[in-house]
């Protein structure tokens, strides 16, 4: 379900580093809370962003989410297909639906973001706490 | 229904047959409710193009009972009750003295001497207390709310759905009309009322028949294409429609001619409460309308989102959502009358940038005849 080599985060965003680029988008169990995206708000390329901050927001006919970004660095690219088509974070929110790519300002700073296990083990405890 | 305590949300009779099916829960009004089973979009879509099911079992219910019944319906409720006939319901309203909405409601004529009237989940105490506190006619008035599960069946293909389920000759019972029959052999009252700009039903039956009825209806309409809705969808559809929501387009502080409601009040029936202060603001003249727009720029406006007209904040949006049949972004406010035409452009405020936006005509969505 959770790729092994992304790293995760308690906001539920996914980060996949290579080469002190990190590529990073929302989870599937992000885009199953959301339910049916309808329109993604991403920001201009070369805009620098601090971990934890704000960088965009995801919207389901319900409801908003802030999309915080897990690492810092500058956006150095834009998925340009989510304009068109934002449903596509429903469909492959771990692939074709990568909402940023970030010049990280820190090549290793992702090291210290959950893994998949420990996030899979994060969404389990927290499903069991809603229920 | 009971619940243990104050602060757990209350449960309709069809909690775990919402639980069976999945649905994503939230609590709505003090109520464990389904938002959202297969998904807002696609429950959307079924009530456009064939049936959804809803259970709305945290409506309330209060009936006036009596000699003078009407009388007290007349003095709580701004619309005329004197004309219905056994078996018409009426869309109305309960009003402060100030003319503002204490709820909207619907008045179901029972007989001369009853009328059963359906109110929101959340204002029901409220409700019950202000129609008793007016009750100079010893009409006896009962919250029943807990003796009935509410079913709504609605879409172009509710009425041969139900009709499978009924010796009721459906096509008997005009729009707001009901009638008292057997829905798989339990004894509901069928009302062809709804929330969703679409044909169909309203069902009152008692609780314990609650799973019968609602897994009979959703086998029954299964080739039709009935799904469960919650009310996630509920309030996309009742939007797409322009229909106002308590709390939102109307509470304590709007009026009738504000809310473009104005053809649920009648003045000339004589005395009700609120009807001083609406004949006042009715001589002065409105100075704000509810519109409805759709977002020129890209985003969507929610609820409580500022609205700048010529460029200055003026309200807030009182509900603004995605439309699924539609496909657009709509919204309603209230505007200044003065710019209140449709075709003038108006701002939202989506964090912290504005996006622009047109007044256009509601409802938004009219089904085809």
């Amino acid at each position: 379900m959770y790729p092994a080599d992304y790293r995760y985060t308690k906001e539920h965003e996914w980060v996949k580093v290579t080469e002190g680029v990190g590529t990073i988008g929302i989870t599937f169990h992000a885009q199953k809370e959301l339910g049916d995206v309808v329109f993604v708000e991403l920001p201009q390329p070369g805009t620098h962003f601090d971990a934890s901050q704000t960088f965009g927001t995801v919207e389901s006919v319900k409801a908003v989410s802030d999309l915080y970004c897990p690492v810092a660095g500058s956006v150095a690219e834009v998925n340009p297909a989510l304009a068109d088509n934002p449903a596509l974070v429903n469909e492959d929110p771990h692939g074709k639906a990568w909402l940023i790519k970030l010049k990280l300002d820190d090549p290793k700073a992702a090291d210290g973001l959950l893994t998949a296990a420990q996030y899979e083990e994060f969404v389990r405890e927290s499903e069991e706490t809603q229920a | 229904m009971a619940t243990d305590t104050q602060t757990a949300p209350r449960q309709t009779a069809l909690n775990a047959a919402h639980r069976t099916l999945k649905a994503k829960m939230v609590n709505f009004a003090g109520w464990d409710m389904p938002v959202e089973y297969s998904g807002i979009i696609p429950e959307h879509l079924a009530v456009r193009t064939a049936a959804g099911l809803f259970d709305v079992s945290h409506m309330g219910e209060i009936e006036i009972r009596g000699p003078q019944a009407l009388d007290l319906v007349q003095q709580v409720a701004c619309n005329n009750a004197a004309g219905l006939v056994v078996g018409q319901a009426q869309y109305s309203a309960l009003l402060t003295e100030q003319g503002t909405f204490v709820d909207d409601i619907v008045v179901h004529k029972f007989s001369d001497t009853h009328y059963f009237i359906c109110v929101n989940a959340a204002n029901r105490e409220k409700d019950f207390t202000h129609i008793q506190a007016q009750n100079r006619f010893k009409a006896k008035v009962n919250h029943t709310s807990d003796d009935y599960t509410q079913l709504a069946l609605q879409g172009p293909r509710a009425a041969s759905i139900l009709q499978r389920l009924t010796p009721v000759d459906l096509s008997a019972i005009r729009t707001y009309r009901f009638a008292f029959g057997k829905v798989c052999d339990v004894r509901c009252l069928i009302a062809r009322t709804g929330y969703t700009g679409e044909d169909g039903f309203e069902l009152y039956l008692e609780p314990p028949a609650s799973e019968k009825v609602w897994n009979a209806l959703l086998e029954a309409g299964k080739e039709d294409g009935l799904i469960p809705v919650g009310l996630g969808a509920r309030n996309t559809l009742r939007l797409e429609s322009g229909y106002a929501l308590y709390g939102h387009e109307i509470d304590d502080t709007t009026t009738v001619w504000e809310a473009k409601l104005g053809w649920i009040c009648k003045l000339d029936k004589g005395e009700f409460t609120g009807r001083a202060a609406l004949v006042a603001q009715k001589e002065a003249g409105v100075r704000r309308k509810l519109a409805g727009f759709e977002m020129r720029g890209r985003g969507i406006a929610r609820d409580g989102y500022p609205v700048l007209v010529d460029g200055k904040e003026y309200g807030r949006v009182t509900s603004g959502s995605p439309a699924p049949y539609l496909k657009k972004n709509l919204g309603l406010a209230y505007i200044p009358v003065g710019a209140s035409a449709v075709g003038t452009r108006i701002g939202i405020g989506i964090r912290g940038t504005t996006v622009e936006a047109e007044l256009v005509p509601t409802p938004f969505y009219k089904r085809p005849k």
